[in-house]
């Protein structure tokens, strides 16, 4: 089987060592750090932190060195998705194409250009910490399932979720995969740009009644549009607020990071998302609507300051 | 009354703009807050640069008790330094008549708890550089707004006395017998404009004014003020400005006087430099008065929530502390 990453930043990369573990398994990528690439294809990909992996990829910047390929997983942040996926196409002319982004609306993205596409929700994470070694944070499992307006088959979704599973990322091959990309939804739009906005910790946000308050009324929000769709959710995404805020209380939101490097935001893929949806049903998300705001606001504000020290993290395909 | 005397009670930008003009017409004193600040004034005078120049000389102290008598006192510190002034204030002043000029509501009844003075509302937009304690810029060259306030016998005269002596000094002032719509004119424009760039780190740009696209800011400071404006609808208050037309004009001004040239607005420069907001006086007093009345404001809330939170950012986290 030969399997594309595109966009081998910290999350591309974890898929990419991992898969590369089986015998039966090509594995090449495409990203854009050239400096990424070469080390990849000079020493191999290394992993450390929660797994320890030196792995053979076939790191490439330019797409059309890259042969046909079954799989695709696509790991950019969201504002790169369009672009990366117009470059790759041709990669996946009778290709599955598989997105295993932050935020909604990847999926249609990618289905205007691969023949069929499969919906993911991914919670391992990690950082480039030098070109061709990624440091991984944090394990965890990945949900896939059909896009349903371009859907792969359920044996295709099935052998990516074994192939995963078995190369040590634990993934589970669903029918429909809406409810958990939309729980990840809700929770990260109802936290991660409040950090950025405050500077606070997520178990700050969630010990000040007032930033409290403001999270469950952003949850309100997504959770409604999630109805507006007939979305059911995997679990109560003010619970997994409360949870995180017990097991992760020093955790800094990638947007804080992202706001502290003057990076941009994933914030129309997060609370973007979850607007264009509401306005398709009908259903007024005003809140997500000034957050959304403040975000790009913050944007406008660094692009005329000179940037802090960027550590940039490869992630752009 | 012929206004003679003015004591100009706390020194910051605002404060040393009055006293800078006021001297030019009047005999003025001013009240500082730190002694090493009053020793400067007393010894290098009060410059003003940007739109006028002026070299003032006044009395300055830090001690309320060695001020001279005075018929208005002006009192120009921030909002959240006003319950420590107005309790200073205390028994002195016998015949005068004070002004504030604090942003918010609220800042009458609080000077109005520490003595019998008539009380003059007002709202200043003029906005100035503070150089250092003997030197500020005069860079908006905006009115002030001053009324009789309702709850003490303050006669309109009497403000349009001291409107008149600030206008002879060069100050634009207009003095109005309801202030009320004009101050809650610029409570619900300052709500809006002050949190949105404290939160975004944006200057008062063209962005604020701009409902095009998607994630455009004027989207939600058109938000912010429309709750403002329901708030005061509900309130009973006619506006005297519409707070939506003071943020398109505030914008072009700053566009068409030069084009790299925005102004900085105050909540902004506190969260620059960490410093607690006047959030509580502004949006918080606009919350707490539509709750009063009934009116509901998320977005105002939202706000209110997100300056809260940012202040206490600045604060070791109680984990951290004790770790």
């Amino acid at each position: 089987m030969r399997v594309c990453i595109v966009g081998c930043g910290a999350v591309g990369s974890l898929f990419a060592a991992h898969l590369a573990t089986l015998d039966e398994v090509e594995v090449w990528a495409y990203d854009v750090v050239a400096e990424h690439v070469a080390a990849i294809n000079f020493g191999g990909l290394r992993l450390t932190g929660r797994a320890e992996i030196v792995a053979a990829v076939n790191a490439r910047t330019d797409p059309g060195e890259i042969p046909p390929c079954q799989f695709g997983i696509v790991a950019t942040k969201a504002m790169f998705t369009a672009e990366a996926i117009t470059a790759t196409a041709g990669v996946f002319v009778d290709g599955a194409v598989c997105s295993v982004q932050n935020g909604v609306g990847n999926e249609e993205l990618i289905a205007e250009h691969v023949p069929r596409v499969i919906r993911g929700t991914t919670f391992p994470a990690g950082r480039v910490v030098a070109p061709g070694v990624v440091q991984m944070d944090t394990a965890g499992d990945t949900w896939i399932g059909p896009f349903e307006e371009r859907a792969a088959s359920a044996a295709e979704i099935e052998r990516l979720a074994d192939v995963l599973t078995r190369g040590g990322m634990p993934t589970v091959a669903l029918a429909d995969a809406r409810g958990a990309q939309w729980t990840k939804l809700i929770f990260n739009a109802a936290s991660n740009p409040l950090g950025a906005l405050t500077g606070l910790t997520h178990g700050r946000l969630c010990e000040l009644p007032a930033t409290r308050a403001l999270i469950s009324a952003l949850v309100s929000e997504g959770v409604a549009v999630a109805d507006s769709l007939g979305i059911t959710l995997d679990s109560d995404p003010d619970a997994l607020i409360d949870h995180a805020a017990e097991v992760a209380y020093d955790h800094r939101a990638s947007m804080l990071q992202d706001a502290l490097a003057h990076r941009r935001t994933e914030i129309d893929a997060l609370n973007g998302g979850i607007v264009r949806f509401g306005a398709q049903t009908g259903v007024p998300t005003p809140l997500n609507e000034a957050i959304v705001a403040l975000i790009a606001g913050m944007e406008h504000a660094w692009s005329s300051q000179p940037a802090a020290a960027s550590s940039e993290d490869g992630g752009g395909g | 009354m012929a206004i003679s005397r003015v004591c100009v009670i706390g020194a910051g930008t605002i404060g040393s703009l009055l006293a800078g003009h006021l001297a030019g017409v009047c005999d003025v004193s001013v009240l500082t807050r730190r002694p090493e600040h009053a020793a400067m004034l007393r010894e290098h005078g009060l410059r003003i640069s940007g739109k006028h120049e002026r070299a003032a000389e006044v009395f300055a102290t830090h001690e309320a008790e060695e001020l001279p008598a005075f018929d208005v006192g002006i009192i120009a510190c921030k909002a959240l330094e006003l319950e420590r002034t107005a309790s200073q204030l205390a028994g002195h002043g016998q015949r005068a008549a004070m002004m504030t000029v604090q942003n918010g509501l609220g800042a009458e009844a609080v000077v109005a708890r520490h003595g019998p003075w008539p009380i003059i509302s007002a709202v200043t937009f003029m906005s100035g550089i503070r150089h250092s304690d003997v030197h500020v810029e005069y860079e908006l060259d905006t009115a002030t707004w001053m009324g009789p306030w309702a709850q003490t016998a303050t006669p309109y005269a009497l403000v349009e006395e001291l409107a008149a002596l600030m206008i002879s000094a060069g100050l634009e002032a207009e003095a109005m017998e309801d202030l009320l719509p004009a101050q809650w004119s610029k409570l619900i424009f300052n709500s809006a404009i002050n949190t949105v760039a404290a939160l975004t780190e944006l200057p008062h740009v063209g962005a604020f004014a701009q409902e095009r696209g998607f994630g455009d800011l004027g989207w939600l400071v058109h938000g912010l003020i429309d709750e403002g404006v329901a708030v005061a609808a509900a309130a009973g208050v006619a506006l005297h400005d519409d707070p939506w037309e003071m943020n398109v004009l505030a914008v072009a001004r700053g566009e068409t006087a030069h084009s790299d040239y925005a102004h900085r607005p105050s909540m902004l420069e506190d969260v620059l430099a960490r410093r607690p907001t006047e959030v509580e006086f502004i949006t918080g007093a606009l919350v707490r008065e539509a709750a009063r009345v009934g009116v509901k404001v998320p977005l105002s809330t939202a706000m209110y929530r997100l300056i809260r939170a940012r202040e206490a950012s600045w604060q070791a986290s109680p984990a951290q502390a004790v770790a």
